[in-house]
């Protein structure tokens, strides 16, 4: 199976989970499943079979109310069964709405409140880096989530002891909770601002896979922390989602799923 | 006690490659012993101590052991949605340390004042809190928290604190102190408060009663061993902190004790729930937040415990 037909099933599946489960942030999650198809099929250094392998990549979600793309990758690439997922927000589960604690294996930290996951990689590569390991750490971000102010601490401080085993991915869809992220609040120019605070930094299309593992592998090459600022679609993949902010917490309805389900090629 | 902290912290990161310092760019000179041969574990983390409490929570999650270390409002206040989630939630052994608690810090104001820590870290699951009343009882009790490995909230002074101990306290982390065996009536004391808890019990031993003096360093766990069998012993418990009256160790101690069948009256004496300005030392300030024998003779006396 080729990983375009993996987003697409993992979008789906996104929408189904959604509206069985009346669990919100549906578009956030469309957004970033390319992202996280390239990084879990194509990037990172895991082992389905052995979650805790020492040697593993971390994957750190900042942008939490993501979570059930999250778990839906994770299911996608043999961490638990896909019918585990329908468990979402339930009393009693793993997959929580905001990961915690208790989450699946594969999770690697609680996230749901934002701007936390940029400052615990940061301390995680720091302190890898001291014990001379070569684990590398991912972090995916919400474009929201950079008007949190520890972002940019964290920014300044992974360029200053130049985590090179560092690599943020920048979300940026244009919208958050309540409106356009670029009018809330100043953010473009994003990749002259990460350049600024000191990262190395590529823009791409956050749809197209071949960019997204390019960018990847760029990362790898350099020395001093890197920021993929990838430009992605509140809702992709789903014409009437689209853009439409709506779907930040709007829960499809079971036609909708069939509309969207057609459209996706499945 | 702030060198005692960085003294302690060089011995003990020698023999133990886990232990990680982050401070937010305070502390000058005082980690230069600890940079000599472990400059790569003694991190300033610049002066952005939000990001330094995940960082830590990040650290510990490879296998460190790392301290945050700054003055008290700053690594308890303002980072305290981080110190939650990162660091009590997920349950990483991590050691805050605030120094200059309290009003050490007096005359810079309420900037740097800090009478809600102790609120603030009671109010979290899986966190420990541990007040040495002095550069000994730091001592003591820091290699314990290490061993502890569990989230940790160490306050701290600042420095030139009197000693306390004429001689070498058996400090037990969870475990109160007895200084001074009386009876009727004790006094519980968390911190670098204890001179004037010494001074007040000197007070009460001249007016004919045998109080009895408690170092209460470990304010969570609280230690229910000591607090049960004083409602068999104790008609008063005096508790002092310097830390606002709401809320911290006498709270603790109340709360605990109104479950019980029965108990003797609390009396928690602590900085009145306002703020303290204007001042220009701590002595001063104490003054102003009626925190002097004097002051808690005159209450206790119209309370009819003298």
């Amino acid at each position: 199976m080729n990983l375009e037909n993996i987003a697409a099933k993992m979008r789906h599946t996104l929408c189904d989970v959604s509206s069985q489960t009346k669990t919100p942030h549906l578009g956030s999650c469309l957004s970033c499943v390319d992202i996280l198809a390239t990084l879990y099929w194509r990037v990172l250094n895991i082992d389905p079979s052995m979650p805790n392998a020492s040697d593993r990549d971390y994957f750190l979600l900042g942008k939490g109310h993501a979570a059930s793309a999250l778990y839906t990758a994770l299911a996608y690439r043999g961490f638990f069964d896909i019918p585990a997922l329908y468990e979402h927000g339930q009393t009693g589960s793993q997959f929580e709405e905001h990961p915690g604690i208790n989450a699946p294996s594969g999770v690697e930290t609680v996230s749901g409140s934002l701007g936390h996951a940029l400052s615990l990689a940061s301390g995680m590569a720091l302190s890898t880096k001291l014990q001379q390991k070569e684990n590398r750490f991912y972090v995916l971000m919400g474009d929201g989530e950079l008007n949190e102010g520890t972002v940019w601490e964290a920014a300044m401080f992974a360029a200053g002891k130049k985590l090179d085993n560092l690599v943020a991915i920048v979300d940026f869809n244009k919208l958050q909770g309540t409106g356009e992220s670029c009018d809330i609040m100043h953010l473009e120019p994003l990749e002259e601002k990460w350049r600024a605070f000191g990262w190395y930094t590529i823009r791409i299309d956050g749809h197209d896979l071949d960019s997204l593992q390019n960018a990847f592998e760029q990362a790898k090459q350099r020395s001093q922390p890197v920021c993929i600022v990838a430009d992605t679609i509140k809702g992709k993949g789903v014409s009437f989602m689209e853009n439409d902010n709506n779907w930040h917490y709007r829960i499809p309805k079971a036609d909708e799923v069939d509309m969207a389900k057609k459209e996706l090629g499945l | 006690m702030r060198n005692a902290f960085a003294r302690v912290l060089t011995e003990l990161a020698k023999d133990d490659q886990r232990l990680l310092l982050f401070y937010a760019d305070i502390g000058n000179r005082l980690f230069n012993p600890l940079k000599e041969f472990a400059s790569d574990r003694t991190i300033n983390a610049g002066i952005a101590e939000a990001n330094m409490a995940s960082m830590a929570a990040g650290s510990a999650m490879m296998g460190h052991k790392p301290f945050i270390y700054t003055i008290t409002p700053f690594t308890t206040a303002r980072n305290f949605e981080q110190i939650k989630i990162d660091i009590a939630y997920q349950n990483q052994p991590v050691i805050i340390v605030g120094t200059g608690s309290g009003l050490s810090y007096a005359n810079l104001g309420p900037t740097h004042h800090s009478f809600e820590d102790i609120a603030l870290m009671r109010s979290l699951p899986n966190m420990n809190i541990v007040c040495p009343a002095d550069a000994q009882e730091l001592e003591i009790l820091m290699p314990q928290l290490i061993e502890l490995n569990q989230p940790c909230y160490f306050r701290i002074g600042k420095k030139n604190e009197p000693s306390v101990h004429d001689a070498e306290p058996a400090l037990k982390f969870g475990k109160a102190h007895t200084m001074v065996a009386g009876e009727k009536v004790a006094i519980l004391a968390t911190g670098t408060i204890m001179p004037l808890a010494q001074a007040l019990h000197s007070h009460l031993t001249a007016l004919g009663l045998n109080p009895e003096l408690v170092s209460f360093h470990t304010v969570k766990p609280l230690d229910t061993v000591y607090l049960n069998q004083s409602t068999e012993r104790f008609d008063h418990l005096i508790t002092l902190e310097e830390h606002n009256v709401n809320g911290g160790f006498g709270s603790a101690v109340l709360e605990y004790l109104s479950e019980q069948a029965q108990q003797p009256r609390v009396h928690r004496f602590g900085i009145p729930d306002r703020f303290i300005d204007q001042v220009h030392s701590p002595e001063d300030a104490r003054v102003k937040a009626r925190l002097t024998v004097a002051d808690i003779a005159q209450t206790l006396a119209k309370r009819g415990v003298l």
